[in-house]
């Protein structure tokens, strides 16, 4: 008895220290896509100012239900949440980084960047008509490299991904097949191959599995070192994805502020475009005034002092007028 | 003679058979062990325990926050599913003991102990963590609670069955209430048991990944909040497993070995005292 | 009301009267907190069945529940739900695992209760616990990081090459072995139930008669056929109860299943494909499902999950009763 007493006893020592704030902790959760840098920013932020941004990488569609429910202060999105959806779940959005979608192959004797793809063949090979490596078509555009006799085994996102939604975005709009068969969103129906959980996951199974193919935002690849691909863009020339050819895209854009800055570069029209560029949101609930407060103090610190490290991790920092164009939009919804 | 022969082979090669089957199952047990062993050992460092997570895909850092968040987690998993369970026993196997309620009741938990352990945590989901309208830790604890308390309320159920009949009847004969005769005289003989049991039942529950991955979430920081998503160690070796980074496959197999070694631990705990007392 | 909780069992020699007489404060109220204890068990059930209903409402409304069960469809664009993709990997990769497992499970308990030496029986007892109490999280890590690499490599070419010229056969292993599929999952899977098969089946057997043995034995019947004719069939009903928990088990497993399935909600007719079982489906996009549809059609899954278990979890006690019931007698 006595014990169970002392046991009570611990409890209740424990209890209070257990619901206090220990430190100021903003929630997040959502796309994988840019988790790399906020998980970045959030390391230094919290050095800073002692502020844990507690960064979820789920999906952007869990970042969108997330926030829609309010489970979470922040939630995150690379697939733009329109307009009317805006208003109607009284939410507030704004763009936080620009990165790129690449391709991503795991081939022996192939080097990252060395294999050549265009809109075209890739929509075939995710469609499942191109099975194999050796097939003529992409042998075609990969003279000098040797492909092998193998299957290609596909590797797509399982969760609702705005990763996918760039990309599915970029496959529908270039290939009609597509459009017709799958279409577009953050998670459709793949006719073939086999699902990852979230961008890590994917980079994980095709890092793991000889001769496949799987599509993960750029600075997975890198971090990886996974095999990733050259595409031909709308204006007809082969661009390795890298840090111009997605500024380059980015420059392309041209965002709203009225319309929660909804807005795909996806298939940018520039010279040395990356032709699967998206920019990544930040979706706020209306009500939730003071966590936003936070959350927009943690990204104006961002803006100012986290482009080196965007860039290091190949995101694209938002060009200046964007980001006073952010700041207005903060402003006008009382939040800064 | 033929066929006393064609029988002795025949049964020769079933227990042959049935040999190799058992050495299956034991060679399954070395190669996980021993690889969660290896590569668990080779990861593990001070810096483990002490730091928190560094960035996705940052070289360094430790999991003390899923450390202490899955203490924490179990450790009020246990507060609540412990006493629930323990009294639910008792009902069972005193108050009712006989009754048609304690035999169905019985047989429901049962059942509970090996309901799928993903469904609690869409229960608690909807129950818990939607209208309190974030992820938190309390969540997590709860949905293991409910892992716990059938394990414990049947091995109580069967511990206090055990203690034979007299020893009660001795108690009432002195003039004790039931109460009094349960938590002196019953508990006092099953104790050992129903310690058994609540081992068990937290080497079952520590081991859960399912129930806490909407419930408890998930959190980069150190937090002893559990009013907030609070990190747990298999909900990050979920992450970290399927994570690309070569730095979190070896940080979560650390994680695995510890987590393992600690259940393990509990339950061959268990087990010794089962065989040291109920000889 | 203490009463009425109050317990006399005229089986069981022994009757309470004397707390019927007593009406002690202290005990009505421990009384009740012990009832109330116990009956948590049943809020539980009853809570866990109403929640899932209330929150799957709107996908039974959309889809009902024949439509809902026999579509193959699951396309979160078109918002187009059904269970029989999930349904279909869940039983496949449970069928399979069983299918693995009993024979093993079954040599082990014959080589522990009949064979082995006392020096053996010891060890090989406590490994098979131990395999029990590895948490299923640290199976799926290893299969995805051991096993999986194993299976691709070696295993699945194997079995492809084997297989290749036998008609209906090699189209069970049609496609790329990449050791992310129903196989790879499927033997993960009867790893992890082959402790709670062998365990029963070991108790079922323990309890054979020594004496019923020990006559076939006198008439020269050899230790297989003692088994095979005598222990077999007597501790019948006990080991099939054992399959079937090990199969409401199997059923409910996620995360050791989670790593390795490759998450492919198609009807998928070779073992090297991806599937998704309900639970794994529940892991990936519960946390992530962005629309009220989608949720609530997780919600129903979770809810068929739970019936089928919870149906295959009640035959499996009522042998194991029935079992445990003969024996006694």
């Amino acid at each position: 008895m006595r014990k169970l007493f002392l046991l009570l006893l611990v409890f209740a020592a424990l209890f209070p220290y257990t619901c206090a704030d220990a430190a100021q902790t903003i929630n997040g959760a959502g796309a994988t896509f840019p988790y790399p840098v906020y998980s970045a920013w959030a390391y230094d932020y919290n050095k800073v100012t002692g502020v844990q941004l507690n960064y979820q990488s789920i999906g952007s569609g869990g970042g969108v239900k997330q926030i829609s429910s309010r489970t979470v202060d922040f939630g995150a999105s690379d697939d733009p949440m329109r307009p009317e959806d805006i208003t109607k779940e009284k939410l507030l959005q704004f763009p936080a980084v620009i990165g790129g979608v690449v391709p991503v192959a795991n081939l022996a004797n192939v080097n990252p960047g060395q294999l050549k793809l265009d809109a075209d063949t890739l929509c075939k090979i995710f469609l499942g008509d191109i099975k194999k490596w050796s097939d003529a078509r992409v042998t075609k555009l990969n003279g000098g490299l040797k492909l092998p006799d193998s299957e290609i085994t596909v590797v797509y996102r399982s969760d609702g991904s705005g990763t996918t939604a760039i990309f599915t975005n970029y496959l529908a709009e270039t290939c009609p097949a597509w459009k017709e068969k799958v279409g577009a969103g953050k998670a459709v129906k793949f006719p073939v191959g086999i699902g990852g959980k979230g961008n890590e996951g994917v980079a994980n199974y095709v890092k793991r599995t000889a001769n496949s193919i799987g599509y993960v935002e750029f600075a997975y690849a890198k971090q990886n070192k996974l095999d990733y691909t050259q595409l031909k863009n709308k204006a007809g020339n082969f661009v390795e994805p890298g840090f111009e050819s997605f500024s380059d895209a980015a420059e392309t854009g041209d965002f709203d502020a009225k319309k929660g800055f909804y807005l795909w570069l996806t298939n940018a029209p520039g010279k040395q475009s990356w032709p699967i560029a998206g920019a990544t949101f930040i979706i706020l609930a209306k009500e939730k005034t003071d966590a936003n407060k936070q959350t927009v103090k943690f990204f104006d610190w961002a803006f100012n002092n986290g482009d080196t490290k965007a860039k290091d991790l190949v995101y694209v920092p938002l060009p200046k007028s964007l980001k006073d164009k952010i700041r207005a939009y903060w402003k006008a919804n009382g939040l800064q | 003679m033929m066929r006393v022969q064609k029988r002795k082979i025949e049964g020769s090669i079933a227990l042959t058979f049935s040999t190799l089957a058992a050495f299956l199952g034991l060679f399954w047990l070395i190669f996980i062990l021993g690889d969660v062993l290896v590569h668990g050992v080779k990861a593990l460092n001070l810096d483990l325990f002490i730091n928190d997570p560094a960035p996705a895909g940052v070289e360094g850092g430790g999991l003390k926050n899923a450390f202490v968040g899955q203490l924490l987690i179990t450790l009020f998993a246990t507060l609540i599913g412990v006493p629930v369970g323990v009294l639910g026993g008792t009902f069972l196997a005193e108050y009712a003991r006989g009754r048609k309620i304690a035999r169905v009741i019985s047989v429901l938990a049962d059942i509970m102990v090996s309901v799928p352990s993903i469904v609690i945590g869409t229960f608690i989901y909807a129950a818990l963590v939607k209208p309190v309208g974030h992820f938190n830790g309390w969540a997590g604890s709860l949905a293991l609670a409910i892992i716990m308390v059938p394990v414990v309320l049947r091995t109580t159920e069967d511990m206090l069955s055990l203690v034979p009949w007299t020893l009660r009847e001795a108690a009432f004969a002195l003039g004790a209430p039931y109460y009094k005769v349960i938590t002196q005289v019953v508990y006092r003989g099953a104790a050992t048991g129903i310690l058994t049991g609540i081992l068990l039942s937290i080497a079952r529950v520590a081991g859960e990944t399912a129930p806490l991955l909407f419930t408890s979430f998930n959190n980069s920081f150190f937090s002893v909040n559990m009013n907030q998503p609070i990190s747990s160690l298999t909900v990050t070796i979920f992450q970290y497993a399927m994570g690309p980074y070569d730095s979190w496959h070896e940080q979560a197999w650390a994680a695995a070995f510890v987590i393992t070694i600690f259940i393990l631990i509990l339950t061959i705990t268990g087990r010794l005292i089962i065989k040291w007392r109920y000889r | 009301m203490p009463a009425l909780f109050c317990c006399f069992d005229i089986n069981k020699r022994r009757t309470m009267a004397i707390s019927f007489k007593n009406k002690n404060p202290v005990d009505v109220i421990f009384s009740l907190l012990t009832g109330l204890a116990s009956v948590s068990v049943i809020l539980f059930i009853i809570g866990i069945i109403y929640v899932l209903v209330s929150e799957s409402s709107l996908a039974m409304g959309r889809f009902g529940i024949v439509k809902f069960l026999t579509s193959a469809e699951w396309n979160p664009v078109k918002e187009d739900f059904g269970a029989l993709t999930n349904i279909y990997g869940t039983v496949l990769t449970t069928f399979l695992s069983l299918l693995f497992a009993i024979p093993v499970a079954i040599g082990i308990a014959i080589f522990v209760t009949e064979i082995a030496p006392n020096f053996l029986k010891g060890p090989i007892g406590v490994a098979i616990e131990l395999l029990a109490a590895i948490p299923s999280i640290i199976y799926g890590m290893w299969g995805l990081f051991t096993l999986s690499p194993i299976m691709s490599n070696y295993i699945e070419p194997f079995l492809k090459k084997v297989t290749a010229d036998i008609p209906l056969v090699n189209i069970l292993f049609q496609g790329t072995p990449m050791g992310i599929d129903i196989l790879t999952a499927s033997v993960i899977l009867s790893i992890m139930i082959i402790p709670f098969t062998a365990s029963i089946s070991r108790d079922s057997f323990n309890l054979t008669p020594s004496v019923v043995k020990e006559s076939a034995y006198a008439i020269g019947a050899t230790q297989w056929e003692v088994v095979k004719n005598v222990v077999l069939p007597y501790s019948k009903l006990g080991v099939f109860g054992g399959v079937v928990l090990s199969l409401g088990r199997a059923l409910g497993e996620t995360m050791a299943v989670a790593f390795v399935l490759g998450n492919n909600h198609r009807i998928a007719t070779s073992l090297l494909d991806a599937a998704a079982t309900i639970t794994v489906t529940l892991a990936n996009e519960f946390a992530e499902a962005d629309n009220d549809v989608y949720l609530s059609s997780l919600f129903y899954l979770a809810l068929v999950l739970f019936v089928m278990s919870f149906i295959t979890l009640a035959v499996a006690k009522f042998f194991l009763l029935k079992a445990e019931r003969k024996y006694s007698r």
